[in-house]
């Protein structure tokens, strides 16, 4: 039986990350990645794109997995793990192996949305029984704040900072969780350690769904985002009531948004906190704060409108 | 009793495998590989095979799955060529530096620029140094039996490495010759049961794979996986052994024909060995003591035993399909000489780079080079240490 989703009872699990791991303080990547494990209650075997996730949880002899788990390369977690499937169901079907095992992919966004994409996007298309779980902190974190093509438009990274001749990144990010939905794969997510419940209730879903799942999941990044240490859940609640980060799940191709704030807030509730977007708030880059609100605001109608086209008509 | 066969190079290699029958297969496209996961694709959606196919979108997921399935704890296979072991190149150093027994038939090709889909080494060459054990088969017979023997060497307890195993891409590939299968069941109990080692779907013991290893550390894995790569020769041997036992056919760590009283030699690689052997028969006949030596196991090189079985020639040509670029010599060349020089012995010794982009090697090349060695010998000089043969000028 499934754990009850209470704290009182998931604090009494085991946990698969432990503690002793060497990730910053106030990260949001370990979180999720607890929440992940705490709402899985069957035996789990993970794979882990190179990233500050992989390089902080096993060095040397040290290791804080208590699960198997394996890293090959930075954009290769998907095709990794579909390795470990493949290998199970062949060692299941031969009789050498019975227990029911869940697989589990962790990348960061540039492991993800970038470098891994190819890998990733052919490893749902063949099917295997997998969540890909993308922790999207908006930059390559681990090399410096590198810009991908994750990092929300305006901010200041390494490789595009801000300049005489540059305001931070011009570009839109890439819509990776509707890109995945665009694959027909039976589940596609997108959560936010702010909402653990609605995280973990998406995991379970995933997992007792058959074939490929993905589910993108906010994570903060305190040395990235320039904000306080521990800000990481504040900041991951304000990206979702300002619906720059919307929660929602694709399941057989039915929209459903998870959670929609009592009050949309304005997006520089979002902005102002970080140290990435402050050069927004200078008067010469107006028209760029104006049009940061205005790319949250068309893909929040725009979801709104698939929920609505893609949920039948109640009589 | 053995079936004879007329097939070309990829059919007896897909044959192997079929007979060693792997838990996985990821499989890509690329010519002349092809040829091989094609039939064998065709066996799994047979029943004559149990894989489990990942039909991947490219080589770099090819090997990227064969490092998790293998890690998963079972066999597996995957081919390629050319572009596609260029692409693969990173995940080739995961796979022997996580010490996983996986093995890849290669068949030969040139590398772009410019694309060439003809048989050359310089995909080989490419990955010599990444820790995979290399056998390279002069045909159809000595692939398919490499193909066999590398999982007993991958799988052996002492060493746990991926093994290539080399192939000319087309001239052996894609030629039909008369040779032996094994019956399976004898394939089946010379291979025997695959034997895990920490593996992923072991829940009871949960390993970690790829940690990182920094500046205190990774030296001595380093030094480690050197360690085990000098223990391949010696398993090599005792798997030919135990091979020849049940075929008849006798295997080293290279081959050597003519060689034992010869004054002038050729080592070369692969399919252009047998055209040189009917050429050196030919200067035999005129009482010219010509002998030639053939790697089989390129990596790990030898030394050791080739500088020995070559120090007593007077001049020796060495033959590359393959060049390093830098103005230096072959890559073949470069371990031979290095051969010579632990023996404390310099000989004679030339270069000459031919074939390269499948060009055809004809015995007037091989001709050509035994009259050089002649003539290197009577001289006592060598003209050119380097040059290019069968190319315009």
């Amino acid at each position: 039986m499934a754990t009850p989703l209470s704290l009182k009872e998931l604090s009494k699990k085991e946990e698969r990350l432990t503690s002793g791991h060497r990730m910053c303080s106030g990260c949001g990547a370990p979180i999720v990645v607890k929440m992940v494990m705490l709402a899985t209650d069957y035996p789990v075997i993970a794979s882990n794109a190179t990233g500050c996730l992989e390089v902080s949880t096993c060095i040397q002899q040290f290791t804080s997995w208590n699960i198997p788990w394996i890293h090959n390369a930075f954009e290769n977690a998907a095709a990794t793990l579909s390795g470990v499937e493949t290998m199970y169901r062949s060692l299941k079907k031969q009789g050498k192996i019975d227990q029911e095992i869940k697989f589990i992919a962790f990348g960061g966004d540039g492991g993800t949305y970038d470098i891994g994409f190819q890998s990733l996007s052919g490893a749902m298309e063949r099917g295997h029984d997998m969540i890909y779980v993308c922790y999207d902190n908006g930059a390559y974190m681990n090399t410096g704040i590198q810009r991908s093509s994750a990092t929300p438009l305006g901010a200041d990274t390494t490789t595009c900072p801000v300049g005489s001749q540059n305001p931070g990144k011009v570009q839109e990010r890439k819509d990776l969780t509707r890109i995945m939905a665009a694959h027909g794969i039976p589940y596609v997510a997108q959560a936010s350690p702010s909402n653990w419940a609605d995280l973990m209730k998406k995991v379970r879903k995933a997992h007792e769904i058959k074939g490929p799942k993905f589910i993108n999941i906010i994570a903060p990044c305190n040395r990235g985002w320039r904000s306080k240490t521990d800000d990481a859940i504040t900041l991951s609640r304000i990206a979702v009531d300002t619906c720059y980060w919307p929660l929602f799940e694709i399941e057989n191709g039915v929209t459903k948004v998870t959670y929609k704030p009592k009050e949309k807030k304005p997006l520089v509730e979002f902005l102002k906190p970080q140290g990435r977007f402050k050069h927004l708030f200078a008067p010469e880059n107006e028209w760029l704060l104006q049009k940061t609100q205005e790319v949250v605001d068309r893909n929040w109608e725009r979801l709104l409108r698939e929920e609505e086209f893609t949920n039948p008509k109640s009589e | 009793m053995p079936k004879i066969v007329a097939v070309t190079g990829n059919e007896a290699v897909a044959e192997a495998l079929k007979q060693v029958n792997p838990d996985v297969c990821a499989a890509y496209p690329i010519t002349p590989q092809t040829d091989i996961m094609q039939r064998f694709s065709s066996f799994a959606s047979n029943g004559k095979v149990k894989t489990e196919m990942i039909l991947v979108e490219s080589e770099h997921s090819a090997m990227s799955a064969c490092v998790g399935a293998s890690a998963a704890g079972g066999r597996v296979i995957t081919a390629t060529s050319s572009q596609g072991l260029a692409l693969m190149w990173e995940i080739l150093w995961i796979a022997s530096g996580d010490r996983l027994p996986i093995v890849m038939p290669l068949v030969n090709r040139a590398l772009s620029a410019p694309i060439n889909i003809h048989g050359d080494h310089s995909d080989g060459m490419g990955a010599r140094d990444c820790g995979w054990i290399q056998l390279w088969s002069e045909n159809a017979q000595e692939a398919y039996d490499n193909t066999i023997q590398a999982f007993r060497i991958a799988e052996h307890m002492d060493i746990r490495l991926p093994v290539m195993v080399c192939l000319d891409g087309f001239i052996i590939s894609h030629s039909i010759t008369r040779m032996e299968f094994l019956e399976d069941e004898k394939v089946r109990s010379f291979v025997g049961d695959f034997r895990q080692v920490n593996p992923l779907l072991d829940l009871d013991n949960p390993v970690s794979y790829g940690p990182l290893i920094l500046t205190d550390y990774y030296m001595e894995y380093r030094k480690a996986h050197e360690h085990v790569m000098s223990k391949v020769p010696g398993v090599v041997m005792q798997v030919a052994d135990e091979f020849e036992k049940i075929t008849g056919r006798k295997y080293g760590l290279f081959e050597s024909y003519r060689l034992d009283d010869a004054e002038i030699g050729i080592v070369v690689l692969n399919s252009a060995a047998g055209t040189t052997k009917d050429v050196i028969d030919e200067f035999r006949s005129k009482g010219i003591k010509a002998g030639l030596l053939k790697p089989r196991l390129f990596r790990p090189f030898p030394y050791a035993e080739v500088g020995e079985a070559l120090k007593h020639l007077k001049a020796v040509c060495v033959l590359d399909r393959a060049d390093a670029f830098g103005a230096s010599f072959g890559p073949l060349f470069m371990d031979i000489a290095s051969s010579l020089y632990i023996q404390d012995k310099r000989l004679l010794m030339f270069n000459r780079i031919y074939g390269l982009g499948g060009r055809d090697y004809m015995p007037d090349q091989a001709e050509l080079v035994l009259n050089e060695l002649v003539d290197t010998v009577k001289t006592g000089k060598v003209r050119s240490v380097k040059e290019y043969i069968g190319v315009r000028e």
